[in-house]
């Protein structure tokens, strides 16, 4: 990744940021932090590590992702959109009656979506279930799933990463969104989930731990993981909660809310700012 | 007529998913540590290749399979129904169900009949569970000549499938030549008007013993077989409403949620008639010999012909 290259994908971030704020706020409801803590890791598997087609979404040996942690949608659409699935205009309706994007992601009405989730721990059984196939079939392509840091207290997570291991699927790249925060506060005060590098590994992966919202790292770790043979990767992705909106960062109030008219301004401005001094 | 064959379900079903298996390269079969017994293991025998076995972990094994299915494969996931259906149901539910996915969920060792593991292993709700979900179609084959036809007819199906395997040997009683499966379509196995005998799974065969016995009697019923709880029969079940006016229900599932409460709903809308439901009286059940067991519950033929008479005032 070059210097030009890794600027438009902290151009393509900034604009995915806004649109979160966009779709949540007109949507008046949704999960914004989550969102935006994932901003960089979205916008790097859509815009830099992902063999995908928006003009033909089901192509058979695309590489497929899943969106495990469902809730993160908002983050997810802008993503989509920004990369030319549909248009940007759809995230002004999100979670409106009779919207394409629903509350949380379906395969069936939104393009570029390709398993449909929102309650956790099962997003990473089918993404399993997909590398699978892909073995079977000889295939090359590469299954990417994200998930919380929260909701790797699902026991079926852990059951999904014995048998992705188990059944050595080196085609499955696992990313946790460790933002340290979930609804009922932090995730060390609620079931104290850590260290999950160490229990990937003891679950038989190879684990690289990052800064989530840093291009550089996010590069190196999703090289790493495509050079790994034999074993399923997880990269543990160290992020800010609510990254990009002041008022948000490591607030756990906005995991899961809307702003009001004055901080969606505000939140805009400081979005807004952000792209214009990363378009200088 | 073809042969009379005494056989459980189970067995049938893993000698249908072999048949298939010769001319359709998509299907592969996933099981919970639990091949032997719900007979998945004759298909990791002859297809080692394609039979996944998941570990003791139902609810990841039902998520592969829709992860799976989205890349072309039509799975069948296979454990105890207590298993594939109670505790992966929300599986079921989100993964396969919502996104209508092409995967069949197979539930073995359902009803009362599984005999001595007893009450946690005897699911009594997997009907209610499932035919509760949309997209979902609730199969439960009486004999090995409706498994066999059921198992051809859901993998022809794009769409989420649920199939109830039996444990316990019946005899067939689909053997005439005539005989036709399909989902969703009920069959008539003994005409009559005095009084229609709905049935479903092992229920189908002491339904048709009873009918014998009351005909012996004077009492002239219809027998219907209802393979297909999920879409159900309408025009087969108010036609044999309007006919006999009284119907009676069996199946070996809670009272509560399954045929007996399909058919009593349709009825109540579409041409409402007394109708008396045989199944489990929302009790869970015990560790005995299966027979045994079907008989304390009410679930024979000697409790359907009771039951009739009390219907007809007899």
């Amino acid at each position: 990744m070059n210097a030009t290259e890794k600027q438009q994908l902290k151009i393509t971030a900034a604009k995915v940021r806004l649109n979160i704020i966009e779709g949540v706020f007109n949507a008046k409801s949704g999960h914004p932090g989550g969102s935006l803590s994932a901003a960089e890791i979205f916008t790097y598997l859509y815009f830099k590590e992902m063999n995908i087609d928006p003009a033909n979404p089901k192509c058979e040996n695309r590489d497929r992702f899943v969106l495990s942690k469902g809730h993160c949608a908002p983050g997810y659409y802008a993503a989509l959109a920004e990369r030319g699935f549909f248009s940007t205009e759809e995230i002004k309706s999100l979670r409106h009656i009779g919207a394409m994007l629903q509350g949380h992601p379906d395969m069936k009405g939104t393009p570029g979506v390709d398993m449909s989730s929102g309650s956790l721990g099962q997003g990473i059984s089918c993404a399993v279930g997909m590398a699978l196939a892909g073995k079977m079939d000889k295939k090359d392509y590469r299954v990417y799933t994200l998930l919380g840091d929260g909701e790797t207290e699902e026991g079926q997570v852990w059951e999904a990463a014995m048998f992705a291991a188990h059944k050595k699927l080196d085609n499955l790249c696992v990313i946790v969104d460790h933002n340290g925060l979930q609804i009922d506060g932090p995730i060390a005060e609620v079931a104290g989930p850590d260290p999950l590098d160490e229990k990937f590994k003891a679950f038989g992966f190879e684990v690289i731990t990052i800064n989530g919202n840093c291009f550089d790292e996010i590069e190196k770790a999703f090289d790493f993981a495509k050079s790994v043979e034999g074993k399923p990767v997880a990269i543990i992705a160290n992020t800010i909660k609510g990254k990009g909106v002041s008022y948000m960062e490591n607030n756990v109030s906005w995991h899961g809310a809307a702003p009001n008219k004055d901080q969606y301004e505000v939140a805009m401005a400081e979005l807004r700012a952000n792209l214009e001094e990363l378009m200088k | 007529m073809a042969e009379m064959i005494k056989k459980a379900t189970r067995e049938s079903f893993g000698e249908a998913l072999i048949e298939l298996a010769k001319t359709n390269e998509n299907i592969v079969v996933l099981d919970a540590d639990l091949a032997a017994a719900t007979k998945t293991g004759v298909f990791k025998k002859a297809y080692p290749e394609r039979f996944i076995d998941c570990g003791i972990a139902e609810c990841n094994m039902v998520s592969i399979a829709a992860g799976l299915s989205t890349c072309g494969k039509i799975p069948f996931a296979a454990s105890f129904a207590m298993f594939s259906a109670g505790r992966a149901f929300e599986q079921v539910r989100n993964s396969v169900c919502y996104p209508k996915l092409n995967v069949k969920i197979v539930g073995s060792h359902a009803g009362i009949s599984v005999g001595e593991d007893g009450a946690t292993h005897q699911c009594c709700e997997d009907i209610a569970l499932m035919r509760a979900i949309p997209n979902m179609t609730v199969i439960n084959p009486c004999d090995h000549y409706e498994m066999v036809a059921a198992v051809k007819a859901m993998a022809e199906k794009n769409g989420p499938c649920y199939v109830r395997l039996g444990r316990l040997a019946v005899e067939s009683v689909n053997n005439n030549d005539d005989y036709k499966f399909e989902i969703g379509k009920g069959i008539t196995l003994k005409d009559g008007d005095d009084i229609t005998i709905v049935a479903t799974g092992l229920m189908v065969q002491e339904a048709v013993k009873a009918a014998k016995v009351l005909e012996a009697e004077g009492i002239n019923a219809r027998v219907l077989n209802i393979h297909t709880i999920k879409p159900l029969d309408e025009e087969l079940i108010v036609k044999a409403a309007k006919e006999t006016g009284r119907i009676v229900t069996c199946e070996e599932h809670n009272v509560i949620g399954g045929l007996g409460e399909a058919v009593s709903s349709l009825l109540c809308e579409k041409c409402p008639v007394p109708v008396k439901k045989i199944g489990v009286n929302d009790v869970f059940g015990h560790s005995g010999p299966a027979v045994d067991l079907l008989k304390e519950f009410g679930l024979s033929a000697e409790n359907i012909v009771k039951t009739v008479k009390e219907v007809l005032g007899k």
